[in-house]
């Protein structure tokens, strides 16, 4: 169950002759991968037989194909690594389709082994047979059906390495089940990738000088970082925060970019976009230069493109090309890997005769104080009702000198985490940020847990998304990894109730759950702990209660059902009019979406 | 909330609608193997690209590579978002916008030829005029009965097009056409 022992017991093998199974085990053994997620039926049986006569690759078994996926992109974003799941043909590979978009919208690198029927029934409607290399075809960064054994381990080999480079995403390998009995020659993994594969890591170094240049004119900058630079690596993280120290620059970060430069950190100015902070959009409306590390500029990121920063000059450092130009029209592309850019980018800065504009940076600093003094963040404690706010304040205090990571599932819980919960490393934080995907937190939490057993991993929930994916409460169980699930339970699908204020006449149709299940007792059904808190009093307790269960904890925190995630660019708006906690009066926030803002959201 | 806002009109912002689509022909070298096609159409259909044309076969056998010729519209914007998004298909070599190529190496345009098999039917003076038509259009006859013509034409889409509309009265029976091929003018490859 660890994470670090690759390398020592996985000496790459040499060519010999084997099974198809056989082939895919050893292949694994040979990417270093230590822990796969799966589920077995009959297309992968071959494979599972395998597994059982070997002790190099710890297998967790999941409750269902989706929380494969999840565990597995938790695995990977919280190490570093490959995920790897593994799930039979026709229903295994359709349920590990929702996993496998949401990896591929947040550059996860992942591989997933499917199971298929034996290639002669191939067409046939077989049984549990379907279409996974057509229906997968979009939702992965490439894939494979092998109808060769003497194909399969160079395609699996080819597969790790398309996963983790470049870009990072999710690929997905197909092997019928004839392939798996069938005997063929493996070899061991190669260095001479396929020719038509090789993205670009080296920034353009004219480009960079050119970036540099305009950096050092810059009156008021800003630097908006993103999940780019967490894929690249602790070492874009390290460089990330030298430049920042060594310009005084601004920055702020994306939902997916959060620890890569430490909350704590004096230019941190928090989370921009639709739930970012005033003094982060506000920052990002009003900059001359903008310095783009890792980021797409996302709708929910952006607001409305012709009032997005529009007074600007931008820089933007992608490993993707197709990410250059697609939402916002950019002065300095840099094509290449945040390390590798950042790297030149301060050598540069440190050669350079000219040095950032100190004067003007100082008072832009000062505008910017302004902005934070108005603390968008602020809300209206309650002593009787658990404001979800404080809820996670207090989790953030009683957690924050702990070994944590943080998963969450999607909705408002998820924007208050990524507001009150600060990160100061990269690779702590695992949110489903492209996709959305509701139930995304609890089954990755499993995966972050596998990897690091004895860390304190949280999954941030709320009460209708954590439904989703319940199951694996399950195999949090079976291998005693202690995740604690932290409901933030409204009873509502709260952003969904906000939206239906905010553009719906506060019309509810069904975002409201009148049958919720007893979180305590289904905890205990499962095996796990349950903890109720209701009362703000009571709170650090049983947080403390929670903390200290060596056990998975369903965590039901009753807060108050009508809250809303403030502040907020309504759609259809701009950076700079935001609604702001002070200001969302009843009357302000249903009118603060115009008919034109109702058809974006 | 401060009242600064709108000043758009900027030149950073992707003014969709002051931009004019216009008519590009990609070439697109793939490595020939099972679905590379479906991904490069699906990449199309997937984000709402239109084709106007597509030909695609085997040009290098040894290597296993093929070429494949999308005759596409959209804004210079969208262009530039295919042209980059088809190079992230793993098994793409490499993608030329022979328009853009044509216009830096100061042509008119690549030179873009098609195929098509005409099927006329008919008698008397259809038939004959038919076959006055093809000479005219230099179109050949590969297969012939009392009743009908095969024309095998090449050329212009356009050419094609005006050719098909002549045979329309004289017995047009089907079409089939091979879609654009295209190449840029002078020395140099792709």
């Amino acid at each position: 169950m660890k994470a670090d022992k690759q390398d020592s017991d996985s000496r790459p093998s040499q060519r010999r002759e084997m099974t198809g199974a056989e082939m895919v085990v050893q292949a694994l053994i040979d990417q270093g991968v230590t822990d796969i997620f799966g589920y077995p039926g009959g297309a992968v049986l071959p494979i599972y037989d395998e597994l059982f006569q070997q002790d190099k690759i710890n297998h967790i078994l999941v409750r269902h194909e989706q929380g494969a996926g999840h565990a597995a992109e938790g695995y990977a974003r919280s190490t570093g690594k490959v995920g790897v799941m593994l799930v039979t043909s026709g229903p295994g590979a359709t349920n590990a389709v929702t996993p496998l978009q949401d990896a591929l919208m947040d550059s996860i690198p992942l591989v997933c082994i499917s199971g298929q029927v034996p290639t002669s029934l191939i067409g046939s409607d077989a049984f549990q047979e379907c279409d996974t290399v057509g229906i997968t075809r979009p939702c992965t960064k490439h894939n494979w059906l092998v109808k060769d054994v003497n194909d399969l381990a160079r395609v699996l080999h080819e597969a790790f390495h398309v996963a983790k480079t470049g870009r990072p995403g999710p690929v997905l390998v197909d092997v019928p089940k004839d392939v798996q009995f069938a005997t063929g020659m493996y070899t061991p993994p190669e260095v001479s990738p396929r020719t038509s594969y090789h993205p670009k890591i080296q920034g353009d170094i004219e480009a960079i000088k050119q970036a540099v240049a305009l950096m050092l004119t810059a009156k008021r900058p800003v630097i908006y970082s993103g999940g780019g630079v967490i894929n690249s690596g602790n070492e874009a993280s390290k460089l990330l925060r030298e430049l920042v120290e060594l310009t005084n620059f601004p920055i702020t970060s994306t939902l997916m970019g959060l620890g890569a430069y430490p909350a704590s950190g004096k230019n941190w100015l928090g989370m921009l976009g639709m739930h970012g902070t005033y003094e982060a959009n506000m920052t990002m409306h009003d900059c001359d230069v903008m310095l783009n590390i890792g980021a797409r500029f996302d709708d929910r990121i952006t607001g409305r493109i012709s009032g997005f920063s529009p007074n600007s000059k931008k820089i933007h450092i992608d490993i993707d090309p197709s990410s250059i130009n697609k939402a916002v029209r950019v002065d300095v592309p840099v094509i290449g890997d945040v390390a590798h850019v950042l790297e030149d980018m301060i050598r540069l800065l440190r050669a350079s005769s000219t040095k950032p504009d100190e004067k003007a940076i100082d008072q832009w600093w000062s505008q910017i104080d302004r902005w934070r003094s108005r603390k968008s963040l602020s809300y209206t404690r309650n002593k009787d009702v658990i404001m979800p706010q404080y809820a996670l304040e207090r989790l953030y205090a009683l957690t924050k000198d702990r070994d944590t990571y943080i998963t969450t599932e999607v909705g408002q819980h998820q924007m208050w985490a990524a507001q009150f919960y600060h990160f100061e490393k990269p690779n702590r934080w695992m949110t489903s940020g492209g996709l959305g995907t509701m139930g995304y937190g609890l089954p990755a939490a499993l995966g972050v847990q596998i990897a690091h057993p004895d860390s304190l991993v949280i999954d941030i929930a709320g009460d209708a998304s954590v439904q989703m994916t319940m199951q694996e409460m399950s195999a949090a169980v079976q291998y005693e990894a202690p995740i604690k699930i932290f409901i933030l339970n409204n009873q509502y699908m709260g952003m969904v109730r906000q939206w239906q204020q905010l553009l719906h006449g506060n019309r509810l149709s069904h975002s409201y759950t009148e049958a919720l299940p007893d979180f305590v007792k289904l905890a205990e059904a499962y095996g796990g702990h349950g903890i109720r808190c209701e009362k703000p009093g009571d709170l650090d307790d049983a947080i403390q209660e929670m903390i200290d269960v060596k056990k998975p904890v369903l965590f039901d925190c009753r807060v108050a059902n009508l809250a809303n995630c403030f502040p907020m660019i309504p759609s259809g708006k701009a950076h700079n009019e935001m609604l702001l906690p002070d200001e969302a009066t009843d009357d302000a926030v249903a009118n603060a979406i115009d008919a034109k803002g109702r058809q974006l959201v | 909330m401060n009242a600064q806002n709108l000043a758009s009109g900027s030149a950073y912002f992707i003014a969709k609608e002051t931009e004019l689509p216009v008519t590009t022909v990609l070439s697109v070298l793939v490595d020939n193997e099972p679905g590379v096609l479906a991904r490069v159409i699906g990449l199309f259909s997937g984000r709402g690209y239109n084709i106007e044309s597509l030909t695609v076969s085997e040009t290098e056998h040894e290597q296993h590579l093929s070429r494949i010729t999308i005759v596409t519209r959209g804004t210079p914007h969208i262009l530039d978002q295919i042209r980059h998004q088809l190079e992230r298909i793993v098994p793409v070599h490499r993608v030329v916008d022979l328009s853009v190529r044509a216009d830096e190496l100061g042509q008119s345009g690549p030179i873009q030829r098609e195929l098509a098999l005409v099927k006329v039917a008919g008698l008397g003076e259809h038939r004959n005029e038919a076959l006055r038509l093809a000479d005219a259009f230099h179109a050949k006859v590969t297969d012939a009965t009392t009743e009908h013509f095969i024309f095998e034409i090449t050329g212009k889409g356009s050419k094609i097009d005006q050719f098909i509309a002549i045979m329309k009265p004289l017995g047009l029976v089907e079409i089939c056409r091979t879609g654009v091929a295209a190449m840029n003018r002078g020395p140099m490859g792709m």
